[in-house]
Parts: C-alpha cells; sequence; structure tokens
C-alpha cells in the first residue's frame, strides 16, 4: 500500500515539474518561430547564386582549425586578377618607360650638368656611416625592384629568352632574395630616416624659391640650398614614406594572413605592388641625377668627399655653415 | 573529348568529411594541407548547407593567370595541374583562386610557404604517369588507372561528383526535377561561366 502511495506521490512530483517547465520550453520556441518566419526553412529556400549575389562572397563554419579556409568562394579574387594581370604590368611598363626615355632625352639633349669650377680642395660631404647607410639601402633595393619587376614582368619576357626551368630556379632565387634583403633595406630606411631627418625639414624661403626656379636646371643657375636642396628634401620623404609603406605592407606579405583574411592580403599586395613601381620611378631619376645628371655628384656617395667649389655652387648655405664651425 | 568537373549537390552532402579523409589519405597529404574541405553555410540555422570544395579546375583559370612562372598547365579534359618543379610558392594563385583551393605546406617563416598543393582531380603531375616522383609530389594518379577521383567516387550520399562536366550536370538535373528542388551548382559560375538551369 505504501509502495503504491510512493508512486502516486512520485508521479504527482513529477507531472509538477513539467508543468513548471512548460513557460521555459515555450519560450525559445516561440521565438524560434518568430525567427523562422524571416528565414525560409524549407528545402528549396537555399540557392548558391543568390547567396553569392547577396554576400558578395560565401563563408561559413569549417571543421579544419584554418579559418582563410572558411571561404568557400570569394569573387574579388577576379578584381585582383585584372589588376595584377593587365592593370599593373601595363601601368608599372608605361611609367618605367616614361621615366627612362625622359631622362635618356634630358641626356641627349641637355647633357649632364657641369662642374662649374674646381677649386681643388675636398670639404666631407658624407661621413663613413651616412655613406655605409645610403649604400646598405641602395644595394637592397636594387636587388629588391629586379626581383619585384621579375614577379610581373619575367614570365612574360626573361621566360621566353631562358625557358621555363631556368626561369623558375631563377625566380626561387629572386623570391628568397626578396624575401631576405628586405630586412636589411629596412634597417636602412631606418638608419636613413635617423640620420637625416634634422637636414630635411622644409626651410622657409630657400625650399619653396629653390623649387620655384626648377633647381635652377632650365636656366642654369643655383639657387640657394642648404645641406639637401628641397629636391633632395622630396626624394628623402619620398624614400622615408614609401619605405615604411613598402615595409609595413611586405611584412605582411611576408607573414600571410596573421592580420588579414584573403581579400585583406589582395589589398596589401596591390599597395605594395603600385608603391614598389612608383619607388622604382623616383629612383631611377634620383641614380640619373646622382650619376650620368649631374657632375660632380657621384663624389658626395662614393668618396663622401666634394670640391668646395662644388658644394659653394650648389649648397651653398650649407658651405658657409660648415666654414663658420 | 570529356570536360572533367567537380558538382556538389549540397542537398545531399552531410558534411561527414569522408571526402577530405579519403583525399589525404589516397595522396598521402602532409599535415595541415587540406586540398579537400567542407564549408557549411548558415551553420545551426535554417537554410543550412554544406558544400564540398576543393579545386574546381576552372575554365580560364585565374592561379594560372597571375602565376609569376607560369607553373600551371590545363589537361585534354579541362584539368588544372601545375608543376611543383617551377613553382616558386609566392602564394599568389591563393589570392586569385576564388575557392581558397591553393595550399602551402607552411603558413609563414619569412614567407617561404613551400612548394603549393592543390587538388589534382587524382590527376598527379607533369611527371611520368605513376612515377615514384609523381606520388611524391602530387599524390596517386588515379585518372591513369582508368578510375575518378576518390573523393567523389566514395562520397556516401553520392553528393559529390565527379566526371565530364555534362554528364554530372544531367545526373543533377534529373536529381531536381525528381525530388524538386536543388540549391544549385556551387561555383559553377565563377569556374566556368555557367550554370545549370533546370527547366
Amino acid at each position: 500500500m505504501t509502495h503504491g502511495l510512493n508512486r502516486i506521490r512520485a508521479l504527482v512530483v513529477m507531472i509538477a515539474l513539467a508543468v513548471a517547465c512548460l513557460p521555459a520550453m515555450t519560450g525559445p520556441a516561440g521565438a524560434q518561430e518568430a525567427g523562422a518566419q524571416a528565414v525560409n526553412p524549407t528545402a528549396m529556400s537555399v540557392q548558391a547564386d543568390d547567396l553569392l549575389q547577396q554576400e558578395g562572397k560565401l563563408q561559413g563554419y569549417l571543421a579544419q582549425p584554418d579559418p582563410k579556409l572558411a571561404v568557400l568562394e570569394q569573387p574579388q579574387g577576379r578584381q585582383w586578377r585584372v589588376f595584377h594581370e593587365s592593370w599593373l604590368p601595363w601601368g608599372a611598363g608605361i611609367l618605367i618607360l616614361a621615366v627612362v626615355l625622359l631622362l635618356g632625352g634630358v641626356y641627349l639633349v641637355k647633357g649632364p650638368i657641369q662642374a662649374d669650377e674646381v677649386s681643388g680642395i675636398k670639404i666631407l660631404r658624407f661621413n663613413v656611416f651616412e655613406r655605409f647607410t645610403h649604400w646598405l639601402t641602395a644595394v637592397s633595393f636594387i636587388i629588391l625592384a629586379l626581383s619585384g619587376i621579375n614577379y610581373i614582368f619575367g614570365k612574360r619576357y626573361l621566360m621566353p629568352l631562358i625557358g621555363p626551368d631556368a626561369f623558375g630556379t631563377l625566380s626561387q632565387w629572386g623570391k628568397y632574395a626578396h624575401n631576405y634583403l628586405a630586412w636589411p633595406f629596412m634597417l636602412g630606411v631606418l638608419f636613413m630616416i635617423v640620420v637625416w631627418v634634422k637636414d630635411n625639414f622644409p626651410k622657409r624661403g630657400v625650399d619653396w624659391a629653390w623649387l620655384k626656379a626648377g633647381g635652377g636646371v632650365f636656366n642654369n643657375t643655383h639657387p640657394s640650398a642648404g645641406r639637401f636642396n628641397a629636391g633632395q628634401k622630396l626624394i628623402f620623404w619620398w624614400v622615408a614614406l614609401a619605405g615604411i609603406v613598402m615595409s609595413v605592407t611586405g611584412i605582411m606579405l611576408l607573414f600571410p594572413f596573421a592580420a588579414f583574411g584573403v581579400n585583406g592580403m589582395q589589398i596589401t599586395q596591390v599597395v605594395h605592388s603600385v608603391v614598389g613601381f612608383l619607388f622604382i620611378a623616383v629612383i631611377i631619376f634620383h641614380i640619373y641625377i646622382g650619376t650620368l645628371g649631374m657632375e660632380g655628384a657621384y663624389d658626395a656617395m662614393g668618396s663622401g668627399e666634394v670640391d668646395v667649389a662644388w658644394a659653394r655652387a650648389h649648397h651653398d648655405l650649407w658651405v658657409e655653415e660648415q666654414l663658420r664651425r | 573529348m570529356a570536360r572533367l568537373k567537380f558538382l556538389c549537390d549540397a542537398n545531399r552532402c552531410i558534411d561527414c568529411n569522408a571526402c577530405v579523409t579519403a583525399c589525404k589519405n589516397e595522396h598521402d597529404v602532409p599535415w595541415g594541407i587540406n586540398r579537400r574541405r567542407v564549408v557549411t553555410i548558415n551553420d545551426g540555422k535554417p537554410g543550412e548547407r554544406s558544400v564540398s570544395m576543393a579545386c574546381m579546375h576552372c575554365t580560364n583559370a585565374p592561379c594560372a593567370a597571375v602565376c609569376p612562372v607560369d607553373c600551371f598547365h590545363a589537361t585534354d579534359d579541362g584539368l588544372v595541374l601545375h608543376s611543383k618543379e617551377i613553382c616558386i610558392g609566392c602564394g599568389y594563385c591563393f589570392y586569385a583562386c576564388p575557392f581558397g583551393a591553393p595550399q602551402f605546406p607552411q603558413a609563414t617563416n619569412f614567407g617561404s610557404r613551400g612548394k603549393m598543393d592543390k587538388c589534382t582531380y587524382c590527376a598527379g603531375g607533369p611527371d611520368a604517369d605513376l612515377s615514384e616522383a609523381e606520388y611524391v609530389r602530387y599524390g596517386s594518379n588515379r585518372l591513369a588507372e582508368g578510375k575518378l577521383p576518390l573523393c567523389a567516387e566514395m562520397c556516401s550520399t553520392k553528393a559529390l561528383l565527379a566526371g565530364d562536366g555534362e554528364i554530372i550536370a544531367q545526373i543533377y538535373k534529373e536529381r531536381v526535377v525528381t525530388r524538386g528542388y536543388g540549391s544549385g551548382a556551387w561555383g559553377w559560375k565563377t569556374a566556368y561561366g555557367e550554370t545549370i538551369t533546370v527547366t
């Protein structure tokens, strides 16, 4: 008898519990129904092409621990391809050719800027560390530029000449060079900023006058300039800023997907290549002026010493300052 | 000549990942490389669909277009294969690929990612068919043995279809007509510039 009573009591407790739980169960179920009205749950509802058009790309859940693979379909790759295979080679090719033709024309028509007079007395323009910094950056830049150009133009012009296997090997070494020489380049840019930033702040009056006179190139005069003229200052700031942009985007490309997903990587590559080719164009101009384009200029970075007369003509304010010491 | 394609029927795929496992086993794929993977869209929500995805062997393939060393080649069957001897591991193919198919043995280490690895449609690579070198680089060459890709062949629900594009499209169309619905041929528009329309 007591046994039967216990059973009934247990049943009553269970029913009571079930009733108590009812609101808790209907709560979420009700919410689900409301949500289901927004999303059509039937088998016909999901269409691959509609989803792709709505979202722009498809991504979801993936069992493998690799977030970049959770992107099922990213059509932005197509835009990147168009950039990489037509805009970039055409734009970069025209830019580099235009700079080379322009400088070649200037050299043929006008010839180098003559060193006016020679005094025979030398003055130190760049000390050993400054020259080291310059050449560290310069040598790594040239190899970075050549291996970078190879990524875009190698298969178009070099591969037909030397064949796919030799070109593959060369490009492999080019890639190693590009990846590892990036570090001395970044160090060089950093050193450059440290040693030269103090001489490169714009100077009221002097720099603007220099720029307005076009550096004196067109009328063969020498507008006043300090240690660096306005043109050199522009080169300095360009190298500093573009160097930083190239370093940051370069590090992103060296450590892919560390910070960005695949679309971020595409944009990083676009920035790296566009700024890279602008950088190359500016540096071609810089190399021309420092070697063929102006007599006496190369000594400054070669031996570090320049003729006082040359210095007086090109950097009068700097010479005065040096002699005052 | 057949045009070989993949087609994943997302109304059949049950996200069992057997295709992924079969692929890894068949080709002795190194740890961390997923030639094939299953992505679940709307996970846990109404309208959830799972899609098994690997290299789709695109027509006018973006990877081949952007490769700086032109290591890709298309076979007579429309497959997109690549040479690991020429590949320099730059990663451009991954940026261009709409489907995230190219894989690299190392993720970082100063950009030294190693040679790119991807689905070969079980067709090996440019080395001699069924050679040891081919197996080590690209995995087994089932096509040379007269077989189709293992992932599709052993798919338990026959969601993943591999074979001549026209034939698998026909199979898919019949399914859609019979059951009355279908979510479409995932990735076909992007990969082949066409969709399967059921009328």
